[in-house]
């Protein structure tokens, strides 16, 4: 009988996590439909103003925030991560591992109001200087140092850990036989690493990358106090810009009827790219085993 | 011609060889540039954080309430360990349950179990601003339970579930299924064996993965701002609102009016981090150990 009931629970225990999904789904899409009928989501995925005053709601400039600040974020911090990983796997001298490793999960530790933080005091100085210098001699108007790039370099910071964790472990689910096959036939170190271990290992390094794309589109709190955050579309790096994320944080303290229905929607919007992400890393996972 | 020949033969290969060293000398230096990067940032980031924020932590920051002239962390510290406590309370049960289900009621991978899996990967990946949306959502609003520290407390309690289950499921594998079938050899049931054999001897890797659970607690700001609610002061029960130090810190920050205070409750935040890490790590060795 006791063996039945809790049998019961911890079945009951393993079906929240489906409860949850399926819950967030229910209530973000619920609160997100009136915006996208009333608005229409062609209008609302394109319109390029987002002024809620005026019932103007389009989050182009949103989406187009998130998808640049994230791809500079890749940009800058793929090649340091995955370099990174190489070095922790093949370069480092035994002694030093242990503090490197747990340095990087402090890394992953840190929290991101930390970063933002850390990006106000230091890096929207910098950006800013950099800015007036490049405009002296270009015809580039420098913004205030909250913009693109800051907000880029300090999330490229903070996708390290995760692209460094899973890096480094499908380099080390490569069999030692590739690397030492490699050396066999006189390739270098470098040769038998970045040519036959990598390709072996490329569906969990491109796993770590999805990876750091889902952490640096859900980042919120850095993003908000580094970004600028203004709602317009632009290519200048050094101008803010505002990400689906931040839009919800920055608006939602005060908003009401439509207004609040569109920062819903801009939530169920930014929940689609994670979800898509999300099949990505599944699949590249997948992969992985299958080669492994 | 014997000579042509040789050169003929030789020169590509020759250039080869050359072209590769240079190529790997190349990726060695990138390597180690790269690695140096990374752990340059770090350092210097939690040096900057230390050496200017350390001589703001005054004593009036220690002050027991909150005024506007002091901006005392202390009710924020309050705040944090209750959101702790009442999200470990409400997560720790639900993720170790589900992971025994997983571990020891199910024999092989069925549609349930790819479906579990599926959810929990999901809600591992779901960003923490559409947790707070979520949050607002259902536990404040058609919950009703309005800004408060239990609405805060089950959104993270969401959070940290993904976390906990995986843990504890590595957890649970780890140990020997020798232990188990001596524990029924000597006659004990099912229930029994798991919770006198099989969890104790997994309460290592359970603990590294709680105390995981707590520095993301500690850290989280974006599901909290619209749950708990950003309340300065500590609320007199679990149904009122209030900040935890991660908040409280970016409030303090983005009002510009106290950033001495900010500087200091960055350190208090990155050194509980520290701390938190430090504990994991410990209990992780002493897991391998074993």
């Amino acid at each position: 009988m006791k063996e039945k009931v809790m049998k019961g629970v911890f079945l009951a225990a393993a079906c929240v996590s489906i409860a949850a999904v399926a819950l967030i789904c229910v209530f973000l899409f619920a609160g997100g439909f009136p915006a996208f009928q009333k608005i229409g989501v062609v209008k609302f995925l394109t319109g390029t103003m987002w002024k809620p005053n005026n019932d103007f709601y389009g989050i182009l400039p949103m989406i187009e925030g998130s998808l640049y600040i994230t791809g500079l974020a890749v940009l800058f911090g793929v090649p340091v991560g995955v370099l990174t990983a190489a070095f922790l796997v093949f370069y480092c001298p035994k002694p030093i591992y242990r503090p490197l490793k747990a340095a990087t999960d402090l890394l992953a530790g840190i929290p991101s109001v930390v970063y933002g933080f850390f990006g106000m005091v230091v890096l929207v100085p910098i950006v800013r200087g950099w800015g007036k210098s490049l405009a002296k001699v270009t015809d580039i108007s420098a913004g205030n140092g909250s913009c693109i790039l800051t907000a880029s370099l300090i999330l490229g910071m903070m996708i390290l850990p995760s692209i460094i964790g899973v890096t480094e472990s499908s380099l080390r689910a490569v069999p030692t036989q590739y690397y030492e096959g490699s050396v066999a036939l006189g390739a270098t170190h470098e040769r038998a690493i970045f040519r036959t271990v990598f390709p072996a290992a490329s569906s969990g390094v491109w796993a770590g990358i999805v990876l750091g794309i889902g952490r640096a589109v859900g980042e919120t709190m850095a993003v908000v106090m580094i970004a600028g955050n203004q709602t317009r579309l632009t290519s200048n790096i050094f101008k803010g810009i505002r990400t689906l994320t931040t839009n919800i944080v920055i608006e939602m303290g005060y908003a009401t009827g439509l207004h609040r229905q569109a920062l819903i929607a801009t939530g169920v919007v930014l929940f689609i790219f994670v979800l898509i992400i999300n099949i990505v890393l599944t699949i590249l996972k997948e992969r992985g085993k299958k080669v492994a | 011609m014997i000579a042509v020949e040789n050169n003929n033969v030789k020169s590509p290969v020759r250039k080869q060889k050359k072209e590769r060293h240079i190529g790997s000398a190349v990726m060695r230096a990138l390597v180690w540039i790269a690695c140096i990067v990374t752990f340059a940032v770090l350092i210097f980031l939690i040096a900057y954080i230390l050496v200017k924020g350390i001589p703001h932590i005054k004593p009036s920051l220690f002050a027991l309430h909150y005024t506007s002239e002091n901006a005392s962390v202390v009710p924020a510290l309050i705040n944090t360990i209750i959101m702790v406590g009442l999200s470990l309370v409400i997560a720790v049960p639900i993720g170790i349950f589900s992971a025994i289900f997983l571990v020891e009621y199910t024999a092989k991978e069925n549609k349930f179990i790819k479906l579990i899996r599926l959810t929990t990967e999901t809600l591992s990946g779901i960003p923490s601003i559409i947790f707070g949306l979520f949050g607002m959502l259902f536990f404040v609003g058609f919950l009703n339970f309005g800004f408060s520290l239990l609405a805060g407390a089950f959104t993270m309690a969401l959070m940290i579930l993904p976390l906990i289950m995986r843990t504890t499921e590595e957890a649970l594998r780890a140990v020997p299924d020798s232990y188990r079938e001596a524990s029924f050899g000597l006659g004990a049931g099912k229930l029994r064996t798991i919770f006198r054999v099989v969890l104790p001897t997994a309460v290592p890797g359970i603990l590294a993965g709680i105390v995981l659970s707590i520095g993301r607690i500690v850290g989280e700001t974006a599901a909290l701002m619209y749950t708990a609610g950003t309340v300065a002061g500590v609320p007199s029960s679990v149904m009122g609102s209030g900040r935890t130090l991660a908040l409280h810190m970016y409030v303090l920050s983005s009002e510009g009016l106290y950033m001495d205070q900010a500087y200091a409750t960055a350190v208090i935040l990155l050194a509980l981090v520290i701390v938190i890490n430090e504990i994991s790590n410990a209990i992780a060795k002493r897991l391998q150990k074993v």
